[in-house]
């Protein structure tokens, strides 16, 4: 009796697997000649619509599908994309694009000036009953349509850094779906998606510019970060962009490659500064004195980081100033002596706010409370969900500290300076500085390059001296990718361009 | 024919007490789907203006008026981050995780049943003791950390299925439920030890009982007994236990779900639940109650016949 | 006599492992081998040495120690939760198996309504409303944990209502809550155990689910579960990181369970 029953479980359940172990052959439908599996850490929940997307996650992948005026390319210069050609007239008050001949949309209508036009008013809502969807866009007095070639762009004051918010993306005015049915002038066309699973892509095959050298490209999404290594080893994903230095060891000896670049974010320990003690410059000197970037990178990053010591990366060229990434070498005496004149001799106690699905900032504000016990500091941390994050911290500004890591949305440094203007939206930090103010505005106003890089300059260093923010580092991006494939790119921001991958 | 019209007003009542459990819980966790879109872009304009388009600038109890109202006509709305309609979505996403669920279930009353009557019958037995401490210690290792061995010894190492590949089964069912046996052996396996193990103590409990030592001493034999009388009396808890087990499993199916890169219904929740997407939500977790009071319905149901005691108290 | 032996050998190795247990995490409280959160880069991952029996893990942070700190976590949730748990749901249980009627009904739609809803959503309410930390987690499992011990408490309360013992102590003018927690209570004895039992070992399971959402307990503290679930990505790296709390938690539950199933013979 016993021994049937379990022969009879048994039976079963070898059954049940061999059975349907029968059908592997059909997993080597993927192989297909020309198609790539990609995994992404989340699927899109903010949109398809290139104006409303917002996350740096789903503006990397429609970088394949979207193109503005002009794209970045991957040295970080802007590019003629949908316009072939353009002119910067009246000191930088007006922008005439030229539209590219010939240029389709992914439905073979030709893009027209009308496109372009109605493209630029719904960022900058001219009509005035939408929202103001790119800010700097707030700046256009109009949109001048001069012949079926010719576009103009008039400013209300002068701007020469304007054309780096060009890259927003020219659509079809007809569609009245543009979240749901999303068309644009990519390499890649859209093509499906299912919810928290996957995404189609397909070579766009009337391109204007080198088309795409893969015609297949599926996003897969890979919700648990630790199963992205079995998911590579499997061959389920060729390609995971950003993963940690652990998984990148784990990878070693595979079909994978791992491509080494940097994030292009400022990791840092952001202080709020309008929270007391953080309010007074001597401590927020001795919490940069006493935390050890190095250290940091050591042990939790395998040394692998570049170390910074303002809001400015490396790829920015001409706008980064490596020196300041030693303006605090670790010096716990000079932290304690800091404190003591502040009236903390004794330390204080503050709490750590980190978004608990970054592994990487939960690993560095580790490191860090650790490091602050040195001089007393008793640090705490306090995960939070990344909404709770987005709402409390970032836009109610109720934290006392938090480790993050801030990206650039546009190849200008605008895009990581403007938000320490002490009147500015995304202030989060309350940095209030006038004379941070004064530089970075007549950055703004300047029309000349050299100048306008000085000013810039001038507010790193502010920065730098008032201990705004405890810096730490450009964290290393790494891209493991199945040596099956080559031609993986490294851009200057948040970008993945699938159309230079190819099959070798 | 009483007896069912109770049941659906008490059905009714306990998804009314969920849908406004939900709709609070919203109201008091930080962040809006407005928020949540918007994420480092926010700015208190942009949310402002999104929070009007969304309509989530009304207040607290229009909100879930207009809900509700919209809800009892069959409308769940529209999701905040997909643009789809709630039933699409749900549709789309329920039979993957019912068919994962149902497999678990399966695949657990067929390991737990036979093992739990003979470990009962063998009691103190040298296999007895070996399968206990094995469940024992199965019991305690965390689902998350049987999936992910799973997933290695039969993906990495045996390769019998590929680990992240997971077909639909819009595309085929045949790979489908291939891919969905190995999530099922996982959120299976925790779930038998504890029934084996209540199962077990459960059928010890009712042998001590006057009523089988009178059986036994009038010689009836040993098989007998155990199938007609006590087997009867000890399934009762255990089913209500089972019940419990059925609906625990569609919701914890989540972590799976995750670890296999499943795109079934608890991803989905789990997502809509950080993107603050409240219809999607709701519709699910009242859909997850629904489930709950049904099954919970099915053992009432199924402990009456097996005890008449019980049924003449209705 | 042969027999009672054999249950007393598991009994005893029960009480022997939860003792063992329970002494280590006392010593915990006043001494650990190494600060369990003092980092170092160069021991980063190191393999078990008689310098670290546990090895170490990606901080350099000495296991054994961790693990001593983390079981102290751990049981203390896994308890709390269970307490909660049990006395809410041996209370709503009785009544309304016992008294049924109207009470019955409206209890246990509100259990079914608790019971749908997901765990998840339940903590991010409670981590709102109180912050986040070990009392909130505790609250909010141990909440979680209601309906389940309920509704099994109440299933055998329907049972026994009507049984004869029940019925003589009603005709010798028993109250109904002498009945019911005099009478019935040591009755069921043996199913509450179980529960228990069970229960106790999804709380440390649970703790360590919460854990993995990030709303349990805060790094760097160390719980069993915490350590057990950052240990995933070294699994072949550095295997022995999962081995340290992974043991530990078999054995602290292994020894309840042995415990309980003793007792209750």
């Amino acid at each position: 009796m016993k021994k049937t029953i379990f022969l009879s479980v048994l039976l079963t359940l070898t059954i049940a697997l061999s059975a349907c172990s029968g059908d592997k052959a059909d997993d080597s439908s993927k192989l297909d000649e020309s198609s790539i599996t990609i995994g992404i850490p989340q699927d899109i929940e903010d949109s398809l619509d290139p104006h409303k997307a917002v996350a740096a996650g789903t503006e990397e992948i429609l970088f394949n599908i979207f193109e503005g005026l002009v794209k970045p390319d991957s040295d970080g210069n802007l590019v003629p994309a949908v316009a072939s050609d353009y002119k910067i007239e009246d000191e930088g008050k007006t922008y005439t694009f030229y539209l590219r001949e010939g240029i389709k949309f992914h439905d073979g209508t030709p893009v027209t000036v009308e496109d372009i036009k109605y493209s630029i008013e719904r960022c900058a809502d001219t009509s005035g009953e939408g929202t103001l969807l790119v800010s700097a866009f707030s700046n256009i007095e109009s949109v001048e349509i001069v012949d079926e070639k010719t576009v103009s762009i008039h400013l209300n004051n002068a701007d020469t850094d304007f054309l780096s918010e060009l890259t927003s993306a020219v659509i079809p005015a007809w569609n009245e779906d543009p979240a749901g049915n999303p068309i644009g002038t990519g390499p890649y066309r859209y093509v499906s998606r299912v919810v928290q699973d996957s995404m189609q892509l397909q070579k766009f095959e009337e391109y204007w510019g080198t088309p795409a050298n893969i015609t297949n490209v599926t996003l897969k999404v890979i919700a648990d970060s630790d199963m992205i290594v079995t998911n590579l080893k499997s061959g389920a994903i060729d390609m995971f962009c950003r993963i940690s230095t652990d998984q990148a060891n784990e990878l070693a000896g595979t079909d994978f490659d791992v491509y080494e670049g940097t994030m292009n974010l400022v990791q840092a320990m952001y202080l709020n500064n309008a929270f007391e003690p953080f309010s007074d410059v001597r401590v927020r000197q001795a919490l940069c004195y006493a935390v050890d970037p190095q250290a940091i990178l050591d042990l939790a990053f395998d040394g692998k980081g570049t170390i910074i010591g303002s809001s400015m990366f490396p790829a920015f060229g001409k706008y980064y100033m490596p020196e300041l990434s030693g303006a605090y070498a670790h010096d716990v005496e000079k932290a304690k002596a800091l404190l003591a004149e502040a009236g903390y001799a004794d330390g204080f106690s503050f709490a750590i706010t980190v978004p608990s699905n970054y592994q990487q900032h939960v690993d560095t504000a580790q490191v860090i409370v650790e490091q602050l016990k040195e001089i007393n500091v008793d640090a705490s941390i306090n995960l939070v969900e990344w909404e709770t994050w987005v709402n409390d911290a970032y836009v109610g500004r109720q934290f006392e500290a938090t480790v993050v890591g801030v990206d650039a949305s546009t190849l200008s440094a605008r895009a990581l300076l403007e938000r320490f203007n002490s009147d500015n939206s995304k202030n989060f930090i309350n940095f209030n500085s006038a004379a941070y103010d004064e530089a970075y505005g007549a950055a703004l106003v300047s029309t000349d390059d050299a100048e306008q890089t000085g000013y810039y300059k001038t507010c790193e260093q502010i920065l730098s001296d008032e201990a705004a923010n405890v810096y730490i580092q450009d964290m290393a991006s790494l891209v493991a990718l199945n040596n099956r494939y080559g031609g993986y790119v490294f851009y200057p921001m948040y970008v993945q361009d699938f159309a230079k991958l190819y099959l070798k | 024919m009483k007896y069912a019209g109770k049941k659906l007003v008490s059905m009714l009542v306990t998804l009314l007490i969920v849908s406004f459990l939900v709709f609070f819980a919203f109201a008091v966790i930080p962040g809006d789907a407005a928020v949540s879109k918007l994420g480092t872009q926010a700015t208190p304009e942009r949310i402002a203006a999104l929070r009007a388009e969304m309509g989530l600038d009304r207040p607290f109890f229009v909100r879930y008026g207009d809900w509700l109202f919209s809800a009892l006509r069959g409308d769940f709305g529209k999701s905040y981050s997909y643009g789809d309609s709630v039933s699409a979505l749900i549709a789309q996403k329920l039979p993957i995780t019912f068919a994962l669920t149902l497999l678990s279930f399966l695949i657990m009353l067929v390991c737990a049943i036979p093992l739990g009557i003979y470990t009962a019958k063998h009691e103190g037995g040298m296999l007895d003791r070996i399968i206990m401490v094995v469940n024992q210690v199965i019991m305690a290792i965390p689902p998350f950390f049987s999936g992910i061995m799973i997933t290695y010894l039969f993906g990495l190492i045996l390769k019998w299925f590929q680990p992240g590949s997971f077909v639909s089964y819009t595309v085929s069912v045949g790979r489908f439920f291939h891919y969905l046996l190995f999530p099922a052996v996982a959120i299976a396996i925790p779930k038998a030890a504890m029934t084996v193990k209540l199962l077990r103590s459960s059928l010890l409990q009712e042998a001590k009982k006057d009523y089988v030592r009178t059986a036994y001493s009038k010689g009836n034999r040993t098989n007998g007994v155990l199938y007609r009388h006590v087997l009867k009396n000890a399934m009762i808890p255990v089913i209500t236990f089972l019940a419990m087990t059925f609906t625990d499993m569609i919701a914890g199916s989540v972590i799976m779900e995750q670890v296999f890169s499943v795109a079934g219904m608890g991803r989905l929740l789990i997502s809509s639940i950080s993107s603050r997407d409240y219809p999607v939500v709701e519709a699910i977790i009242i859909l997850l109650a629904l489930i709950v009071v049904l099954a919970n319905f099915a053992a009432d149901l199924l402990c009456r016949v097996l005890d008449p005691r019980i049924r003449r108290e209705v | 006599m042969e027999k009672r032996k054999k249950r007393n050998a598991g009994f005893i190795a029960g009480c022997v492992i939860t003792g063992i247990m329970l002494t280590l995490t006392v010593i915990g409280f006043f001494y650990t081998p190494y600060d369990p959160e003092a980092m170092s880069a160069a021991d980063k991952l190191a393999g078990i040495s008689p310098r670290h029996i546990m090895g170490c893990d990606n901080f350099g942070r000495d296991i054994f120690s961790r693990v001593l700190k983390g079981a102290q976590t751990t049981l203390i949730v896994a308890g709390g939760t269970v307490l909660i748990g049990t006395v809410f749901g041996v209370l709503i249980g009785a009544f309304t198996g016992y008294f049924g009627g109207l009470l019955d009904e409206g209890l246990m739609r509100v259990m079914d309504a608790l019971f749908a809803f997901p765990s998840l959503l339940l903590a991010l309410v409670f981590v709102s409303l109180f912050g986040s930390g070990t009392y909130q987690v505790i609250l909010a499992l141990g909440i979680a944990f209601i309906p389940s011990f309920s509704r099994i408490v109440r299933s055998e309360y329907l049972r026994c209502r009507n049984l004869d013992y029940v019925k003589s102590a009603r005709l010798a003018g028993a109250s109904h809550l002498r009945i019911m927690f005099v009478h019935i209570l040591p009755n069921i004895y043996t199913v509450l155990l179980s529960s228990i039992m069970i229960g106790f070992n999804n709380a440390v399971l649970a703790e360590a689910g919460l854990t993995y959402l990030s709303i349990g307990v805060q790094p760097p503290d160390a719980s069993l579960g915490e350590m057990l679930s950052n240990a995933q990505t070294y699994l072949f790296s550095a295997p022995w990181y999962a081995l340290g709390p992974g043991i530990t938690m078999v054995l602290l539950i292994l020894g309840f369970s042995l415990m309980a199933e003793g007792m209750k013979r």
